[in-house]
């Protein structure tokens, strides 16, 4: 039997606890009390504690809940009219999602780029061509719905997606949206 | 035998497992038909492709449906605990799976009961699991993409949405990258980084780099990077060492891609259908 995972496991517990876990904070305490009725009743595991120091801008109850289902999180949320003020990670609060966007222009194509996630248009047609990145499992599913559709038939990402990537994507997508309307 | 493990995008599709074949470009595994676009559909076509010139057996796939809600995820994770120790792989390749460390540890706590450890290969978010988990040392080989590869190296950030802005990759600053994930813990033993300039690494540097043939259409095009990962998963399988592997599947795969003559509305079945006469041309000339 071999020995790697025994050795580095005082470090795996140590270093990176929580940090797949995110932070939704709320304007008040009844919100937080709301929220949390909401994701229990979708099956989520979250928690309910104390805010880190550097997040104390709303009331002083925060909902932890699994970060990379982020987008699927604040769907819910909205829908039962319970929006989070922010959603940051635990391990680090202050990390803000990527806001740098990289565009290539292949001629008849555009593709955009934001973080980890591709959204590539026709640009005449303004047909979705492909989407490309990312590794959670809504990008084939989002993949699958948007390819071959035109821009203003598809779904967003933001109403299909449920993670990370997804969310990457919609930021593509909108900056696609911006770009081509100019 | 290569096992892979992943995620098909389609919510009731169960948890299947055994041998997977590939005929007309649709896979095949326990009765069902999957069509082969991106994700672990495109990887497990490649290696198959790839392995039909190695000689190599059909890939075992462990598959879930799982659109995002990671249901199918959990439900493959925990099957993985229960069943993989009793498993002989010489490679195990995982793939789209929610990332979850919790879940992430107790499969590799499952790897560790197996009677011979197998050269263990993560993409996609298994391999954001893998890095998050502070377990990435674990792995012989990480197959991230240039944008993946900035998320591996800033030691903070839980996803590539989180990537700082400092770090977030620019293509020239790979080497850099490469370097501040080895420091940090974040990298497997080896990697093999995608792009429009392709490195294979480890902890010492910069072992090769394969930047021709350069085929800009391939950028956008989903799955390009689940093809190169089936293809060092089944060169690996066949015997071959993970660093020489790599080297070679990039090459393969970007040899493929000419041979496809894409643009970028191309799907990715297009360059699979040309791995075999690109991996024989390589092979016959190495």
């Amino acid at each position: 039997m071999f020995k790697f995972l025994k050795r580095s496991k005082p470090k795996r517990l140590s270093g990176t606890k929580n940090r797949d876990k995110g932070i939704l904070v709320f304007e008040s305490t009844s919100e937080v009390i709301r929220a949390e009725n909401v994701l229990k009743s979708n099956g989520w595991r979250i928690r309910v504690m104390g805010p880190p120091p550097e997040i104390r801008t709303g009331c002083d109850l925060v909902i932890e809940f699994p970060l990379i289902e982020e987008l699927n999180v604040l769907r819910v949320l909205e829908e039962s009219g319970v929006a989070p003020l922010r959603a940051v990670p635990v391990h680090s609060a202050l990390l803000e999602p990527v806001n740098l966007f990289q565009t290539k222009d292949f001629g008849e194509y555009l593709m955009i780029r934001a973080a980890n996630m591709k959204l590539t248009v026709h640009k005449e047609t303004m047909k979705i061509v492909n989407v490309s990145g990312g590794g959670c499992p809504d990008v084939p599913f989002l993949a699958q719905e948007m390819v071959g559709k035109l821009f203003s038939d598809a779904p967003s990402p933001r109403t299909i997606g449920h993670t990370l990537c997804g969310y990457a994507l919609q930021l593509s997508y909108e900056e696609m949206r911006r770009q081509c309307s100019r | 035998m290569l096992a892979v493990v992943g995620t098909i995008p389609v919510e009731d599709f169960p948890l299947v497992s055994g041998e997977v074949r590939l005929e007309n470009d649709t896979l095949s595994l326990e009765g069902r038909s999957l069509p082969v676009n991106r994700g672990t559909p495109a990887l497990l076509a490649a290696t198959i492709a790839a392995g039909r010139v190695l000689g190599n057996p059909p890939p075992f796939a462990y598959l879930v449906g799982d659109i995002g809600r990671g249901k199918g995820s959990r439900r493959l994770y925990e099957y993985l605990t229960k069943h993989l120790s009793k498993e002989v792989f010489r490679v195990v390749t995982f793939h789209y799976l929610l990332p979850d460390v919790d879940w992430h540890n107790r499969v590799l706590f499952a790897v560790e009961e197996m009677k011979s450890k197998p050269v263990l290969i993560a993409d996609a978010g298994f391999m954001y699991a893998a890095k998050m988990s502070g377990q990435a040392g674990a792995y012989d080989l990480f197959t991230p993409d240039a944008g993946e590869m900035a998320f591996l190296a800033d030691e903070e950030a839980p996803h590539p949405f989180y990537t700082r802005g400092f770090i977030l990759h620019e293509e020239n600053r790979v080497p850099e990258l490469i370097t501040r994930s080895y420091e940090h813990d974040n990298a497997a033993r080896c990697l093999l980084v995608k792009g429009k300039r392709d490195y294979i690494a480890n902890r010492e540097g910069i072992l090769a780099t394969v930047d021709e043939p350069l085929v800009e259409a391939l950028e956008p095009v989903g799955g390009t990077g689940d093809t190169v990962t089936g293809i060092v998963s089944a060169l690996v399988a066949s015997g071959m060492g993970v660093e020489e592997a790599a080297l070679l599947a990039a090459r393969v795969n970007r040899l493929a891609g000419l041979y496809a003559n894409p643009t970028p509305a191309t799907q990715v079945i297009g360059l699979i259908r040309h791995i075999p006469r690109a991996m024989a041309e390589l092979l016959k000339g190495s």
